[in-house]
């Protein structure tokens, strides 16, 4: 037991394994559980019943996740889920890899079978704790009740410290029932596990120094800033050193995109201005990124004449795929905070508009390549998301599906402010943005929150649809269907000479009978005049809804890189 | 990252004693492709505490990138490379031997010179113990070869750090 707790209490009442559950999560500050029963967790369910936890139901465990997940990305909370054993775990794996491969706090609950029959194949037995391993931060399963809570508190601390990322804790049945003190909450001391938020000030100075002599700097944050909370210490810096900014897709909202700094997104669909400039960049500083391989393209071709300043919390992040000349591990936000006290002491004046010409060939990127459509009398997907755009005055939280409609949505929709986009971007999970938008939308019951969908991806959880009009939730589902697996169908289009082999969704249901289905409103555009007006509607009806935009079928995304190019070997409009 | 030379480390990790530790840290290296050429485990003079000996091949970057993900996972407490200092490394092997009467004193004289054993004598096979490093299990290998070798048993490479020398 690594839990530590040196008042061990005079008091010696036992507690019940369930009485436990139910006072650590208290204690954690969780208020809502997303979830599905079974017999294994029955025993929980029959207690919690009587709590006043808030618990949702929903129709299918993958969405449990997938909602826990959006719930914690947009309060900045520990979404928690709890499910049964053996399909019931086995459910959840899809949704804790989406989570695990963006870094988002969960604490995922499976019932198991009692421990008297782990091993023997017993009905709804599966080794849960085996196929979640190298998809969690780290699991549990517990085995003796005198480790319960101590479990329960590291995997909360685990969950929401460091990197974070989801951690799975499976609880055989007769665990609820068995009996065991539970001392007082103490914070969780991990020996072999203790996150560095403070970053290692000579390093400091060593960027510090490279960001003086540097002609052409460029900032990449990513998702890291948003999860360290560190977007206004972001702003600061690139204030302050006057460098442009682009950020990964997991990055969008960690700067506002009303400034001339604001290059758009990097990557294989990133701006053409966002994609030279690292190419042509003299110092890179990239902070919380992990350079997957959709953002840099070629990893040779990737910065050439760039030296690369890496912060990141997590120390594998660095180095793994790009050699970087300055390592910095820390916490984003202290980190930035830190190199601001530094900038203002050193640098700050330096500069002196001498950047000048780096803006001047930014802008002049900008202006010869910029995204762009052109809507006649079809419409066109882009034009819907500058719509909702311009009619939410991009103030809503945006959730996606996977695909075309993701990528548009991260070129089209501004995203200005933190935690406003939540998407499965790692994993690129389709299926995500409907129960996460649940979730976020139990986080912010005063926002709007929109999932845009393609018409594939929302029929891989469209059951949800049932726990959003169940609760209430005025979430808003966009559905841009292109009657495709679109992005599939684009790269079929430039790399497979057209053959759309599997990609054609023509037999699909009524959209707008299938949300009325599910008590939800269902509303239709099939021209460009009718996007606004059924958007209006849509976005002011008080209750769950779907809207579905038919649009131009063989739309692309672009700029795209092709995969294992290099960056700037963009196919445009 | 360029492409350097590879070479072999031995890392030595101290691990919480617990049920589902060891498999945490063979799937890492099977899920990202990193080679592991020999494992030990046992327990160490605290008994929550294991040390791991592990033997792994690959250049800088890749050894950078193992440690760092050993030291990731929640269970490792401590990561050491020997590379970075002195050391003394033992392998274990039991061997089998055919032992036809013409080859037997040849056996026991090699056996004598690796400093080995024998621990089991059969009528047609002589069962050897030899302890050392990589080279010398190898080279006494080599010698028995040709009269007839029909199992091998080997631990795979422990390792301590040298204390300084006054
Ligand atoms: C669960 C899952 N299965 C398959 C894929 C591969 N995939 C990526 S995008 C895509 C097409 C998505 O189609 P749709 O939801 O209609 O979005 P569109 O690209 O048309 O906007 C597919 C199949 C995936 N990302 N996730
Ligand atoms: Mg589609």
């Amino acid at each position: 037991m690594t839990f530590i707790n040196e008042s061990w209490g005079v008091c010696t009442i036992k507690r019940t394994g369930i009485e436990i559950f139910l006072k650590v999560l208290e204690e954690e500050g969780v208020d809502t559980i997303f979830g599905y029963p079974g017999a294994s967790v029955i025993d929980i369910y029959d207690a919690l019943v009587k709590t006043d936890f808030k618990h949702i139901l929903v129709r299918h465990e993958q969405g449990a996740v997938h909602a826990a997940d959006g719930y914690a990305r947009a309060s900045g909370k520990v979404g928690v889920c709890l499910v049964t054993s053996g399909p019931g775990a086995t459910n959840t794996v899809s949704g804790i890899a989406a989570a695990h491969a963006d870094s988002i706090p969960l604490v995922v609950f499976t019932g198991q079978v009692p421990t008297g029959l782990i091993g023997n194949d017993a009905f709804q037995e599966v080794d849960i704790v085996g196929i979640t391993r190298p998809c969690t931060k780290h699991n549990y399963l517990v085995t003796k009740i005198e480790d319960l809570a101590g479990s329960l508190r590291e995997a909360f601390h685990i969950a929401r410290s460091g990197r974070p990322g989801p951690v799975l804790v499976d609880l055989p049945k007769d665990m609820m029932s068995s009996k065991a003190e539970l001392k007082p909450a103490k914070s969780v001391e991990l020996k072999s596990y203790q996150p560095n938020y403070k970053p290692n000030v000579r390093q400091l100075g060593k960027v510090v120094a490279l960001i003086k002599k540097a002609k052409r700097p460029l900032i990449l944050a990513g998702g890291g800033v948003i999860l360290s909370k560190g977007a206004g210490e972001l702003r600061k810096f690139a204030e302050a050193i006057e460098s442009p900014v682009t950020t990964t897709l997991m990055g969008l909202g960690a700067f506002p995109t009303n400034t001339s700094k604001w290059l758009g997104m990097i990557g294989m669909h990133g701006t053409y201005r966002a994609n030279m400039a690292s190419a042509n960049c003299d110092l890179m500083i990239a902070v919380g990124v992990r350079f997957d391989d959709r953002v840099t393209g070629k990893i040779d071709a990737f910065a050439p004449k760039a030296k690369i300043v890496h912060i990141d919390i997590d120390p594998t992040s660095i180095r793994k795929n790009i050699s970087v000349a300055i390592p910095v591990v820390g916490d984003c936000r202290e980190t930035l905070n830190m190199l601001n006290e530094l900038v203002a002491a050193q640098v700050e004046g330096v500069f002196n508009g001498s950047r000048g010409a780096w803006f001047d060939q930014i802008e002049e990127w900008k202006s010869t390549k910029k995204l762009d459509y052109h809507q006649k009398n079809v419409i066109k997907p882009q034009y819907v998301i500058e719509a909702l755009h311009r009619l939410t005055k991009g103030e809503a939280v945006i959730t996606t599906e996977v695909g075309q409609n993701q990528m548009w949505t991260a070129q089209y929709y501004h995203f200005d402010r933190p935690n406003c986009f939540i998407t499965s971007g790692g994993l690129g999970c389709m299926g995500f943005g409907l129960p996460a938008a649940i979730g976020a939308q139990i986080a912010c019951p005063d926002r709007v929150v929109v999932d845009i969908a393609g018409d594939g991806s929302i029929q891989m959880n469209i059951q949800e649809l049932a726990t959003a009009v169940q609760y209430g939730l005025p979430v808003k589902v966009v559905i841009l269907n292109n009657q495709y697996l679109g992005m599939v169908r684009q790269w079929q289009e430039l790399f497979y000479d057209k053959c759309y082999a599997g990609t054609c969704m023509e037999h699909a249901p009524d959209f707008l009978k299938l949300a009325e289905a599910y008590g939800a409103l269902g509303l239709r555009a099939t021209r460009p005049e009718q996007v606004e007006p059924v958007l209006r509607e849509g976005l002011s009806a008080p209750r769950t809804v779907v809207m579905e935009f038919k649009v131009e079928r063989e739309e692309n995304v672009y700029p795209m890189v092709p995969a294992g190019a290099p960056i700037t070997e963009m196919l445009l409009v | 990252m360029n492409q350097e030379k590879e070479e072999k480390h031995i890392l030595s990790l101290m691990v919480d004693n617990r049920p589902g530790v060891l498999s945490r840290i063979v799937g890492l290296f099977s899920g990202r492709g990193f080679n592991i050429e020999s494992l030990c485990v046992a327990e160490t003079a605290d008994a929550d505490i294991s040390r791991i000996t592990l033997v792994t091949c690959g250049d800088m970057g890749v050894i950078e990138q193992i440690k760092k993900q050993l030291n990731k996972l929640i269970n490792v407490i401590k990561v050491v490379d020997f590379m970075d200092m002195s050391f003394v490394q033992r392998d274990l092997a039991l061997i089998k031997v055919r032992a036809k009467p013409e080859h037997r004193a040849e056996i026991l004289r090699i056996t004598d010179i690796f400093r080995g054993r024998v621990v089991d004598v059969g009528s047609e096979f002589y069962t050897l113990e030899v302890t050392g490093d990589l080279e010398k299990i190898d080279a006494i290998l080599g010698l028995l070869k040709p009269m007839g070798i029909k199992e091998i048993a080997r631990t795979g490479t422990i390792a301590l750090p040298r204390e300084k020398r006054k």
